[in-house]
């Protein structure tokens, strides 16, 4: 210890210490520039580069044959070679890592745009001529078999048959699902924040809505039928006046309820633990009991997030196919009721028309017609999204500002 | 119409945890009280438990007796939220509903509760309550604004207003001025003295001058160390206390060595 | 201030009679119909939950029960063998699908998590948010229609491309399909559904990411990427892997767009002839023909059972991951 001490002194007394520490002080040209100005790039050399990616990659792409897609990978391609190698050279190794990586960051998020524009650009070339069709939205399938379909494509006839009965399947099925789940979704939300206390029933619910929000559609379908199957046969051994196939509506609708109570639950809840505590606390103290407080306090002040999550779930189960399909069945006219017979809904009639045309020699009247449905339905489902964003933004309570 | 509150043998608990131990008090009508002390000392803990707030947490409870006159808070089959309409309460921090207009964040405690009357009962209960907390005159032409529009002075004002629009016998404050401006602050103070002719009122604080300028007597608390209960050291007249106190931590607390 | 509080509306019933009787406590005294209330609340609420245990528990007693059938048979007693003969190729080919669609949609998912939270303007990257979860609002039948339609088609001649010059590996061996309707285009359709989930988990991790970690490894001289290798990808290595995990549990229950896509066959390694199947394509197409009551929808029904138990596991592994990670960083 102490000679390691006294080494320093003896070299400071010898004079010898002062070149080592000078050259310590001076700035590894590894690790920085000579000047602040020299570590970048002009900003117009990505231009640059992209323009000669571009230009090679059509030249490359002409060599093999040429086409959009395979231009344009070949450009993404060259450019981050191009654009990593002239950083490389100008500025040093770390600048360049790093501009490939922001280059890759910037090209995923063109790679996830790119499906969303396909799918909405093709639903809506090609379902625009089947929705301008008269009739499309008024009319069901009722009448409209493989001949007419026949004649419609061999003589061009208008397309007949359209979506009314599957408008009417899908609004009942979503509305009774949402009347289901709504208050069971509220009230089990109100029980978790408001009257748990973190009892192994509130952590039980949890778990379960955790598991909820996992199960598959198509699970959901399954357990739909056979619970209502199960139903129907215990009230039919007791001799109650009840249907005996359990395919139709009511069916479904349960079935969607399982998808949709743990969404609700979900943003629910979190909508109601955002709810500052002193504005609870500011009602009790006025001598106001639980309940209403509640209900006159939280639920107000959360209202516009609840609202919004429960559109969203909306929109998510108005889309579902697979446990419509497999409880309420397909039928080609209206049937408005939910406790009798088999029922459309417009993703199951997507899904009917392009697997099972009508005519399935001249599949091109189902194919138009589908694409039509597809298009509608998108545009419930995106309006759907708009509304919740909407009521989230618009009224949402106004914030404590002075 | 105010009635006093006497503490016996109060001690509070969060859980297993004694956070306020042996409290002897007794807190006369129409005065002011103030309860100073260091933090975490139990002045809020034991302020809340005057109305039965504490007890919203979980794990909360009281041992003990607490009357307000003659009756026992803490008795068999006393409903809490009767004490509540009975004993008021202001927060640390404004916080009127947002979903309410000022109209109806004063008219809270009976539209709440969910109770009927008639628009011209209702006009004079706004009235009189708003201007019981010296606010009427800023606030009668947007009466159905939002009252999170207001300042926070004001919103404060307007929070007591809408504990006097429930005639309470008693209203406690919990550090009403800790958010607020001088010049507001002012502005509640002189409300307090207004107050104090019609309420019992028990204001916990951290502003020594505050205790000092608003109430008649003072009560102060300290703890020995973390973990360790808080204890009501000494209770006596506010110009006692501020100048003559006869505990020697109390003494060290005022003058400021402490705390 | 007036207190001439006769002409107002009574609040307190314990006012004035209470006082004129000393011998009761009148705080005892009060509305018994609001008490009720309080109650009748509690006790909906609780009702509430309780329903969701019992709903999920029905779900789980009534797909056992009835898949009793497709392992049973009165007559040859416990078939299980055959019911496995009958599901191993559908599991495996849920999981091909499931994990050709984590494959490219994990490196996706996070580089757009990247872009929103870290390399896009502040101003647009709520934006951009909205406009990547539009991704998870199309409903799945249009995916399952774009796929049939459009991706199919456009993929035929890369399939081809693939088995002239990779036809030696299994995964490209066979004859490409000439519909496209393939495993492959299936997965890359589950990818595009399930990018937006991974995405968002990464992206709310990304950003509790803590500021001063961020900018300590800034004030060393770091780079943007260096930051992000050092600060922000260790932070969210859990959170990262849980959002993979739900995505796949998505991916494995997915339905629609796969019974769509895929032209569904026998089990087979390549990726790009038609053939193989999932869970979900089979049980949507099956299921509206099984008669009710009948060895098929049992059979339907237990491989139902089999999906939902592998989706347990992978979602309870997800949530287990980021429990696990809350307890340890202290964030949020």
């Amino acid at each position: 210890m102490t000679q390691t001490q006294q080494q320093p002194t003896l070299a400071v007394v010898d004079g010898t210490a002062e070149p080592p520490r000078q050259q310590a002080r001076e700035p590894s040209p590894l690790l920085r520039p000579a000047s602040l100005a020299q570590n970048r790039v002009p900003w117009w050399t990505s231009l640059v580069v992209l323009a000669i990616a571009a230009v090679l990659g059509a030249a490359l792409s002409a060599l093999i044959s040429f086409n959009l897609a395979l231009w344009l990978v070949l450009t993404a391609v060259l450019y981050l070679v191009i654009s990593y190698c002239v950083t490389r050279v100008k500025v040093n190794r770390r600048q360049a890592t790093d501009k490939m990586w922001a280059n890759l960051v910037y090209l995923a998020f063109v790679i996830a745009l790119l499906p969303l524009v396909s799918v909405i650009w093709s639903v809506t070339s090609t379902g625009i001529p089947g929705l301008l069709e008269s009739g499309f939205l008024a009319s069901d399938m009722q009448g409209v078999d493989g001949t007419t379909d026949q004649r419609s494509q061999e003589e061009g006839e208008p397309v007949l048959g359209g979506i009314r009965h599957a408008l009417v399947g899908s609004l009942l099925i979503t509305l009774t699902a949402t009347s289901i789940s709504v208050p069971i979704g509220l009230m089990t939300s109100i029980y978790l924040v408001e009257y748990a206390r973190g009892g192994t029933l509130s952590r039980a619910i949890t778990l379960f809505v955790d598991v909820m929000t996992g199960i598959p559609s198509i699970v959901a379908g399954l357990f739909g039928a056979a619970a209502m199957a199960w139903f129907l046969g215990v009230g039919n051994s007791l001799g109650l006046p009840v249907p005996t196939r359990s395919t139709m509506g009511i069916t479904a609708a349960i079935a969607l309820s399982v998808l949709m109570i743990p969404v609700v639950v979900r943003t629910t809840e979190e909508m109601l633990r955002v709810v500052p505590n002193e504005l609870r606390e500011a009602s009790y103290a006025l001598g106001v009991r639980k309940w209403r407080t509640i209900l006159k306090v939280v639920i107000p002040t959360a209202i516009s997030g609840i609202a919004a999550g429960v559109t969203l779930a909306i929109a998510r189960v108005i889309g579902e196919t697979a446990p419509i399909l497999v409880t309420a069945g397909f039928v080609v006219s209206n049937n408005w009721n939910l406790f009798q017979g088999w029922m459309t809904a417009l993703p199951v009639y997507i899904f009917r028309q392009f697997q099972n045309p009508t005519s399935p020699n001249f599949s091109d009247p189902s194919h138009q017609r589908a694409w039509a449905a597809a298009l509608v339905l998108i545009i419930i489902v995106m309006g759907l999204n708009l509304t919740a964003r909407l009521i989230a933004t618009i009224f949402a309570p106004k914030k404590t500002g002075r | 119409m105010s009635k006093s509150i006497t503490a016996k043998d109060l001690n509070v608990y969060y859980g297993d945890f004694l956070a306020v131990q042996e409290v002897n008090i007794n807190i006369a009508p129409r005065s002011v009280t103030a309860f100073i002390g260091p933090s975490g000392c139990g002045k809020t803990t034991l302020l809340r438990s005057l109305n039965r707030m504490h007890e919203v947490l979980p794990g909360a409870r009281v041992e003990g007796q607490l009357l307000l006159d003659d009756d026992n808070i803490y008795g068999p089959g006393v409903d809490p939220v009767t004490v509540r309409s009975m004993v008021g309460m202001v927060f640390q921090r404004p916080n009127p509903f947002p979903t309410m207009s000022i109209r109806e964040n004063v008219l809270a405690g009976y539209k709440l509760n969910g109770s009927r009357m008639s628009k011209s009962q209702a006009d004079d209960i706004v009235e009189d309550a708003l201007r019981g907390a010296n606010l009427w005159n800023e606030v009668k032409d947007r009466l159905g604004k939002p009252g999170s529009g207001l300042s926070g002075g004001q919103q404060q004002r307007l929070c007591i207003a809408r504990t006097v629009a429930v005639k309470p016998e008693v209203i406690l404050m919990d550090e009403p001025c800790s958010a607020l401006d001088p010049i507001s602050t002012l502005a509640i103070e002189d409300l307090i003295s207004e107050l104090q002719q019609e309420y019992t009122i028990a204001i916990v604080t951290h502003n020594m001058q505050q205790a000092a300028r608003v109430s008649q007597k003072t009560a102060f608390f300290n703890i020995a160390g973390t973990g360790k209960p808080g204890k009501l050291i000494e209770y006596a007249d506010t110009s006692t206390i501020f100048n003559n106190p006869s505990n020697q931590q109390t003494e060290r607390y005022v003058s400021g060595q402490f705390g | 201030m007036t207190r001439s509080g006769a002409s107002h509306p009574p609040v307190k019933p314990t006012d004035q009679s209470g006082r004129q009787e000393p011998a009761t406590n009148p705080l005892t005294t009060s509305d018994s119909g609001g008490v009720m209330g309080d109650r009748v609340f509690s006790g909906v609420a609780l009702l509430a939950g309780a329903a969701i245990l019992v709903t999920l528990s029905f779900v789980a007693i009534f797909l056992s029960f009835n898949s009793v059938g497709a392992v049973y048979r009165e007559e040859e007693g416990l078939i299980l063998e055959q019911f496995l003969e009958y599901a191993y190729p559908l599991v495996v080919g849920t999981l091909i699908a499931s994990l050709i669609a984590l494959v490219l949609a994990t490196p996706v998912a996070v580089g757009v998590a990247l872009f929103v939270s870290h390399f896009a303007p502040p101003r647009l990257s709520k934006s951009i948010g909205y406009l990547i979860d539009l991704l998870a609002a199309i409903p799945s039948v249009v995916y399952g229609a774009w796929g049939m339609s459009f991706l199919g088609p456009a993929l035929v001649p890369v399939y081809g491309w693939l088995h002239q010059n990779l036809g030696f590996i299994p995964l490209f061996a066979g004859a490409p399909s000439q519909t496209g309707r393939t495993i492959f285009t299936a997965g890359v359709v589950l990818g595009v559904m399930i990018l937006p989930i991974i995405t968002s988990v990464c992206r709310e991790i990304f950003i509790q990411t803590p500021k001063l970690h961020e900018e300590a490894a800034l004030a060393l001289g770091a780079t943007r990427w260096e930051m992000i290798m050092m600060a922000v990808f260790p932070f969210a290595r859990a959170g990262i892997i849980s959002g993979v995990m739900l995505g796949l549990g998505r991916a494995l229950g997915e339905t629609m767009a796969v019974a769509l896509v895929l032209s569904p066959g026998l089990l087979s390694a390549s990726l790009i002839s038609s053939g193989n199947s999932t869970i979900p394509a089979e049980i949507a197409l099956g299921f509206p023909e099984a008669p009710p009551g009948s060895e098929r929808q049992a059979q339907l029904i237990a491989i139902g059972l089999v999906l939902f138990i592998i989706t347990l596991i992978v979602n309870m592994t997800a949530r287990w991951i980021v429990n696990r990670h809350k307890e340890f960083s202290g964030a949020n």
